[in-house]
């Protein structure tokens, strides 16, 4: 039998990872779900005010897209960890990183795509209008994979450790700040009516390094964490 | 060179000297602090090691 | 610190090696910020502009220099551990961490007395402070990964991968928040617009830097003996070796 090339391995991990996922639905309620409260927690909390809410805007939904992406890396490597598929994984052929880059997209497809299907609603929600809720969409668009990236590498750093839920936030939140600044910023200038063009250039810039590097780092840590 | 008139005009850093003093105070503090802080661990290892030997 | 003297000594070796070092750094770092505190207070005149509350970058300057030094410093010897699989090259990594972590939570907190009665607020979101703030926390997320580890090789190469992602982080968030700033007209005063600085202000700058420098050296030495000492203890990277040697070598 030969053996599979990189791009068989690929769609392999992302089919598994999916079918898996349509096994726990709840999964991708969950990540939405979390979104959406925590979105409407803000306007409870500072009022109800629609130039205030639309001021607080891009921070409050991206931020919170943010913490959505950083809970979700729980369930990136652990199942597999635990039933011992992540060691035999190691051992496939196939470059590690690539088999990283499909189990990040299948992550960020269960866990991230909804928050960003959902965001225009959200935006309504905060006064947002035509403009800036599709600058919003896209930026999160552009933003939500990169996070994912990114966060895998802490995933992978703090496997199996004991309270490794707030060790990851603390590892992963310093390396998300760009992605933030870059993804708020840019519905923020939609919003006073500059052009968004150089944030949402930066983010693109942000997802091509990130994937250039951050499957690779995450690929390290995993063998690491494995040894 | 010596600009200060007197030991209260030094201390008072022209109306600024909580500033400048809680600046140099905490360095200076972090810094004794964490020269003990090294000394004393090794004092501990030293002995954790000599017991287990 | 030469990098031949890491791939032939072990930690046995350079225990008391260290030791005999650590008194000429002190000495060295007492000098030197006696110095630089001599010609900070008594000789640069008082500024213009600042009044005597500028006399803090005496310290905050060094401070923040320090700070992004030690984890540049840090991280070079993560990756020299990782690239040479060598011991000694993540201790050295792990020894220089809090000492880098002070010098980040200083530059912060003069960096606040600094900008209070000069700027009026404690704090702003500039590039200068921000990416110092997040300096702190990598250092803080180092430090604890490590703890949270209880195998000493996995803890040694895990914080090492964090420390050398964290290098390329802070220079990006330097310039984000900067471009970001610029784009916010009346946002934030930057904090970075130092005074025309008389040459006696840089000298007294430039000797404290050297003064933190050598004291950083001194302690990051101390701390690298108590590291080898403890890890005798432990049998975990395969390497058998007396404990009673390591601590008769003191």
């Amino acid at each position: 039998m030969s053996q599979p090339s990189m791009s068989e391995a690929l769609r392999g991990v992302i089919r598994r990872d999916l079918l898996l996922a349509m096994r726990h639905r709840s999964d991708v309620a969950m990540s939405v779900f979390f979104v959406v409260i925590v979105a409407s927690l803000f306007p409870l909390g500072v009022g109800p005010e629609p130039a205030v809410l639309r001021t607080i805007a891009s921070g409050v939904l991206w931020v919170t897209a943010l913490l959505a992406c950083l809970l979700s890396l729980g369930r990136l490597f652990t199942a597999d960890y635990l039933d011992g598929v992540l060691e035999q994984t190691l051992l496939i052929p196939q470059p590690l990183a690539v088999l990283v880059v499909g189990k990040v997209f299948a992550h960020w497809v269960i866990s991230g795509l909804p928050v960003v299907l959902l965001s225009p609603l959200l935006g309504l929600q905060f006064g947002l209008g035509g403009d800036s809720l599709a600058v919003l969409t896209l930026s999160l668009l552009l933003g939500t994979p990169t996070l994912s990236m990114i966060g895998a590498i802490g995933a992978a750093l703090t496997l199996g450790l004991r309270g490794s839920g707030f060790l990851v936030a603390l590892l992963v939140l310093p390396l998300f700040v760009p992605v933030l600044i870059f993804g708020a910023g840019a519905v923020t200038n939609s919003l006073a009516g500059i052009g968004s063009e150089a944030n949402l250039s930066l983010l693109g810039a942000c997802f091509l390094l990130s994937l250039a590097f951050a499957p690779w780092a995450t690929a390290v840590a995993l063998r690491i964490a494995l040894e | 060179m010596q600009q200060w008139g007197s030991l209260t005009e030094f201390w008072a850093m022209g109306g600024y000297g909580l500033y400048v003093w809680t600046s140099f105070g905490a360095t200076a503090l972090c810094m004794v602090w964490e020269v003990l802080a090294v000394w004393r661990r090794h004092a501990s290892a030293a002995a954790e090691s000599r017991d287990v030997s | 610190m030469g990098i031949n003297w890491f791939k032939y000594s072990s930690p046995q070796t350079f225990h008391p090696l260290a030791g005999r070092m650590i008194p000429w750094f002190s000495a060295a770092a007492l000098v030197l910020i006696g110095v630089g505190l001599y010609i900070g207070f008594f000789v640069a005149p008082t500024d213009f502009q600042q009044g005597d509350a500028y006399r803090i970058i005496f310290v905050h300057v060094p401070a923040a220099w320090m700070s992004m030094f030690l984890y540049v410093i840090m991280a070079a010897w993560a990756g020299l551990g990782l690239g040479l699989n060598a011991r000694p090259s993540f201790m050295m990594a792990q020894a220089i961490a809090p000492t880098g972590a002070m010098f980040t939570f200083l530059a912060l907190l003069t960096g606040a007395m600094w900008g209070k009665p000069t700027w009026g607020a404690w704090w702003v979101w500039d590039a200068r402070l921000t990416s110092e703030l997040i300096l702190l926390f990598q250092y803080i997320g180092i430090i604890l990964l490590r703890a949270s580890i209880d195998d000493l090789r996995r803890a040694d190469r895990a914080s090492a991968v964090l420390a050398l992602v964290g290098v390329v982080n802070v220079p990006i968030i330097y310039f984000s928040v900067r471009w970001w700033n610029t784009l916010h007209q009346g946002a934030s005063v930057s904090m970075t617009a130092s005074p025309k600085m008389a040459t006696t202000m840089v000298t007294a700058m430039l000797v404290m830097t050297l003064g933190l420098w050598m004291y950083s050296i001194a302690v990051t030495l101390a701390r690298m003996r108590c590291v080898i000492v403890e890890r005798e203890r432990q049998p975990s990277w395969g390497k058998n070796s007396s404990i009673q040697e390591v601590a008769e070598a003191r």
